[in-house]
């Protein structure tokens, strides 16, 4: 299969997915200039972290007007599957592709920690290789990971079963002193109505491999590849 | 012409920032600080138009970008 990741003025975690997705995962990748307008083909976009924009104005607010996103907007219509991580999460939230918004953490500092995160579904392209529940741990990096949506909004994301990553401890127990952020109900990721697009905060990209500190995020990524062969399988 | 757009975080969510401010100025002898809220202020310089239309064209812009409307209440104010 082949993965898009668009890089956008700003982006710096775009080669690490680029690496992920072709040496780790060992899958096509194409690095995608955000004024292109076409996704060259691919079965799976990533919009990677950084800080696109230089996150003027808002997080993710200049980039969803990039031209790119028109591509993203109809390849998540089609029911394309779509990864937003970290700045691409917010970017995601801004053009409306995913429910809610992001504002500064909760105690201001910018975090940067390994922290364990909790799988909720295994039915999106980005969690299909999951155990159900399992405790991941990966890398944030973020000043505005605080995830807020108005409270029929949350009702209806948790009715739907679209909280896809929650922080917790390392047993998988979800408590105020293992949110980093100050999330409502300590949300990490989640997902569309469809499904098939997907924002977190944390960088599966960045604990690839075990020299990076952890392997867990690779999971993630070798979760489209089975979603693709699946998808193919049932052709 | 001249348009000003004040934006500010929705009173339902927490604004962290404001609530940093808001200590600092208790720490600095000011007791009587109950809250602060912290906000964005646009001036925009439009070409002229009627006052009518320059005022629906910033709403409109305050909409699409100033603002994100999921955490954001905006006022648009045209300077004659």
């Amino acid at each position: 299969m082949k993965f898009a990741v668009v890089v956008f003025p700003g982006s710096n975690s775009d080669y690490d997915a680029f690496y992920a997705a072709s040496k780790v995962v060992g899958e096509q990748a194409e690095l995608v200039w955000h004024k292109d307008t076409d996704l060259k083909g691919a079965d799976a976009v990533i919009l990677p972290g950084g800080f696109a924009h230089g996150d003027y104005l808002r997080t993710g607010a200049i980039a969803r007007f990039s031209p790119i996103m028109s591509a993203v907007q109809s390849f998540a219509d089609r029911g394309g599957p779509v990864l937003g991580i970290c700045n691409g999460f917010q970017v995601l939230l801004e053009a409306g592709l995913l429910p809610g918004a992001m504002v500064r953490n909760d105690r201001i500092k910018f975090v940067s920690k390994h922290v364990p995160v909790r799988v909720e579904q295994t039915d999106t392209p980005f969690t299909a290789a999951c155990a159900s529940k399992q405790v991941l741990t990966l890398p944030i990096a973020h000043g505005e990971g605080n995830y807020y949506a108005p409270p029929d909004v949350l009702e209806q994301i948790e009715k739907n079963r679209q909280v896809i990553f929650r922080y917790t401890n390392d047993a998988g127990e979800v408590g105020p002193e293992w949110n980093p952020n100050g999330s409502l109900n300590s949300i990490a990721g989640i997902c569309n109505r469809e499904r098939n697009v997907v924002g977190l905060m944390p960088h599966p990209e960045r604990a690839s491999e075990l020299s990076l500190g952890s392997a867990d995020g690779r999971v993630v990524l070798a979760s489209a590849v089975r979603w693709a062969d699946t998808l193919v399988r049932h052709a | 012409m001249k348009a000003r757009v004040y934006v500010t975080l929705k009173p339902s969510v927490f604004d962290p920032q404001g609530r940093v401010v808001a200590d600092a100025l208790v720490t600095l002898g000011y007791p009587d600080v109950k809250d602060v809220r912290q906000g964005k202020f646009f001036e925009v310089e439009l070409a002229d138009a009627d006052p009518a239309t320059a005022k629906q064209r910033v709403t409109e812009m305050a909409d699409k970008l100033l603002a994100n409307p999921v955490i954001e209440s905006y006022r648009v104010e045209v300077l004659q």
